[in-house]
């Protein structure tokens, strides 16, 4: 499977955190890597949906909204043909139906008006038109009666098509109207036409039962792009359209355009078949669109929103996770620590035990060699030299006695002694160490400040060892301060299992190199006479009376040492 | 002390001798041995008040060795003696019936205090 080999490969490539280089460094890569990994895993194939939804409705939209469009402008269209055919089919009815003779008098005519008024809405006038383009009878509000046509254009395109409708015009009547002719050649050969001119208020009625908007325009412009009717926005009856005309097309077409204001429009329209005209209705393009760009925007709100709370949510579950992971890996270490360090301790301790041991043989061999030899110049009456012998076998038993005491101390490192658990006054123990204390005190002037607390309980532990680490803590307190120094030793009820003593200098101070080491064998600072054992045994006493040890230090300011002990012990009194 | 016989058992001859020595200055009745068997045998020919033995012994250790007493004596007093501090092996020696254990190189003094104690109320 080698898809699965390349998977697993990008995937620790990911996830995998450089063992070397400092820590925080490699959680912060570790928890980067995470974030890309999460974030794309969840990111793209939302991305990817967002995308194919986006494109789906935008042209699913698009025709749902540009439809309706079209649908309105060819019912409309139709609407306008019908009216003009119905309006062309009365007029060349009134033609074919009448004889000329009927239709020059202006009697007949006129009935012939008024019946044609009440049927057909819209018509204002009626003439009669012989062949020389001369009105020969006429009905309406004008007076146009004898009134010669024979030099205007639509006079001669009836002669050549047989009927005509006029473009919108003003003409002398003043208000918009459009003219219709139909030429009759009778059998005689005797050729007349019928003219009437209609009323174009309908048409505007005609485009207000469109149903518009507000921000919609719809109208009528002929083939030179002359206005027919009113536009909303884009100029009166007779005024230039100001966009260029449409190609031809008679089927409802939508385009989209730039409008004069700067406005994106979509411009849907239809020539008439048998007019000059074309319908076009305009409607602002964020109009049409407007359901389009609230979906849009209601998209990108989720898509944002969602993106954000996945960001959001994968920025802190990582988070969470190193840290886990961090903390983890940080206690695992200082378990390791721990280990190490105890290991140590215990090693060391046996070398110890056993160094001490075997010393202590030979030792006892020396005591009582002098002592035996002591005994001999104490009991033989006038020994010779007695008074020289007696101080060299002194000399020699104090050396033993030095040396008992070294072994000593290693057994006590090995932690050999007994412990002896009472229930002991942690103040107690403090003043008697602080008397071995108070000559030097004296001696380098050094300020004892004790703040020990009065109804301080008494706990389970072993005086002579607590004997010893405050012997050992203070000792290295006084070394520390100049002469003149401070040396505070504070006691306080910790808690309800533990109490606390803390012993605190204003001397030299620790660097951050030596704190971390002062509780190892051997590592000492007071190069040539410190055995490095002090603290670590301290720190092992403590640990083996079920307390801790902490200590604070900042150099040139002093250090601060606090150990807590717990008031019941786990060895029990006895 | 007079009349009172204690027993030394140490491995080490110059230390057993010398401390013999100077009990014996100080008009103390002392046996010695350099083993447990040997302290075995010493015991059943003649039974000390006080036995005083080291616990680091090649062959038979101090500890079997106190066994072996506390099985057949077990009235027998005894003090163990130690390089070591008393440790495990010390506590060991006390749940097995030892008096005391001390620790070497030894006072006189403590040793002699110690035996007075042990040998007193016996009788």
């Amino acid at each position: 499977m080698p898809d699965k080999g390349w998977f697993s490969f990008l995937f620790r490539g990911l996830l995998d955190v450089p063992e070397e280089g400092k820590s925080h460094i490699r959680y912060r890569i570790l928890r980067r890597n995470m974030f890309i990994l999460m974030g794309l895993v969840t990111f793209v194939p939302l991305l990817a949906m967002a995308v194919i939804n986006f494109v789906q409705y935008q042209s699913a939209l698009e025709k749902e909204i540009l439809n309706p469009m079209r649908t309105i402008v060819s019912k409309t269209k139709h609407s306008f043909e019908l009216f003009l055919a119905e309006r062309l089919s009365a007029v060349s009815f009134i033609t074919f139906a009448y004889s000329y003779e009927e239709l020059a008098d202006e009697k007949k005519l006129n009935q012939i008006f008024s019946v044609m008024k009440r049927e057909f809405e819209g018509f204002i006038d009626l003439g009669l038109i012989d062949s020389n383009g001369i009105q020969v009878s006429y009905v309406g509000p004008y007076d146009l009666k004898s009134k010669s046509y024979d030099k205007q254009t639509w006079f001669h395109e009836v002669q050549i098509r047989g009927s005509y409708v006029s473009d919108v015009f003003m003409g002398y009547r003043d208000f918009p109207h459009i003219v219709m002719a139909v030429q009759r050649v009778s059998e005689t050969g005797r050729t007349w036409i019928i003219r009437a001119t209609v009323d174009t208020k309908k048409f505007e009625s005609l485009i207000s039962s469109m149903g518009l908007d507000s921000v919609t325009d719809a109208f009528l412009i002929n083939g030179s792009g002359i206005f027919q009717t009113p536009s909303r926005f884009y100029g009166k009856v007779m005024q230039k359209f100001p966009f260029p005309v449409p190609p031809v097309s008679y089927e409802a077409n939508v385009i989209e355009l730039l409008d004069p204001q700067g406005r994106e429009i979509n411009l849907a329209y239809s020539h008439f078949i048998h007019s000059p005209y074309i319908l076009i209705l305009v409607k602002p393009r964020a109009e049409v669109m407007r359901s389009w760009y609230t979906l849009k925007g209601e998209m990108l709100f989720v898509f944002v929103g969602g993106v954000s709370i996945i960001f959001l949510v994968v920025f802190h579950l990582t988070k969470i996770l190193v840290q886990r992971v961090q903390e983890a890996e940080e206690k695992r270490e200082m378990a390791f620590r721990e280990i190490e360090h105890t290991q140590k301790l215990s090693s060391i301790g046996r070398l110890a035990a056993g160094v001490a041991h075997e010393i202590n043989n030979p030792l006892a061999i020396i005591n009582e060699k002098a002592g035996l030899m002591k005994d001999i110049i104490e009991i033989t009456p006038d020994f010779p030299n007695k008074a020289r012998f007696l101080p060299q076998v002194d000399a020699i038993k104090k050396s033993v006695d030095r040396c008992r005491g070294i072994t000593h101390r290693l057994l006590g490192f090995a932690r050999r002694m007994e412990v002896h658990i009472e229930l002991l006054d942690l103040n107690e123990v403090l003043q008697e160490v602080l008397g071995f204390l108070e000559k030097e005190a004296m001696h380098r002037n050094v300020n004892l400040d004790l703040k020990l607390v009065e109804d301080l309980p008494r706990i389970e532990s072993d005086r002579g060892q607590l004997q010893q680490v405050f012997l050992n803590i203070l000792n290295n307190a006084f070394a520390a301060v100049q002469n003149g120094g401070v040396v505070a030793v504070t006691t306080w009820d910790k808690d309800a299992e533990s109490i606390a003593v803390s012993v605190q200098d204003n001397g030299c101070g620790m660097s951050q190199i030596t704190l971390k080491h002062i509780f190892e064998p051997f590592f000492t600072t007071k190069k040539g006479y410190g055995t490095g054992l002090g603290l670590s045994i301290t720190y092992g006493v403590v640990k083996k009376l079920g307390g801790d040890i902490d200590v604070e230090s900042k150099e040139g300011e002093g250090t601060k040492f606090t150990v807590y002990l717990p008031k019941k012990s786990e060895y029990g009194e006895g | 002390m007079v009349g009172k016989k204690i027993l030394l058992v140490d491995d080490e001859v110059e230390f057993v001798s010398t401390l013999a020595e100077r009990l014996q200055l100080r008009g103390i009745d002392v046996m010695t041995a350099h083993n447990g068997e040997g302290a075995l045998q010493i015991i059943d020919q003649d039974p000390p008040h006080l036995v005083v033995m080291d616990m680091m012994m090649p062959g038979m250790s101090g500890l079997e060795t106190l066994r072996r007493i506390k099985l057949r004596y077990p009235k027998m007093r005894v003090i163990l003696l130690t390089g070591h501090g008393c440790t495990k092996e010390g506590t060991d020696g006390l749940l097995l019936g030892a008096e005391e254990c001390l620790m070497k190189p030894l006072e006189i003094d403590v040793l002699i205090k110690k035996l007075r104690e042990e040998v007193r109320p016996s009788k």
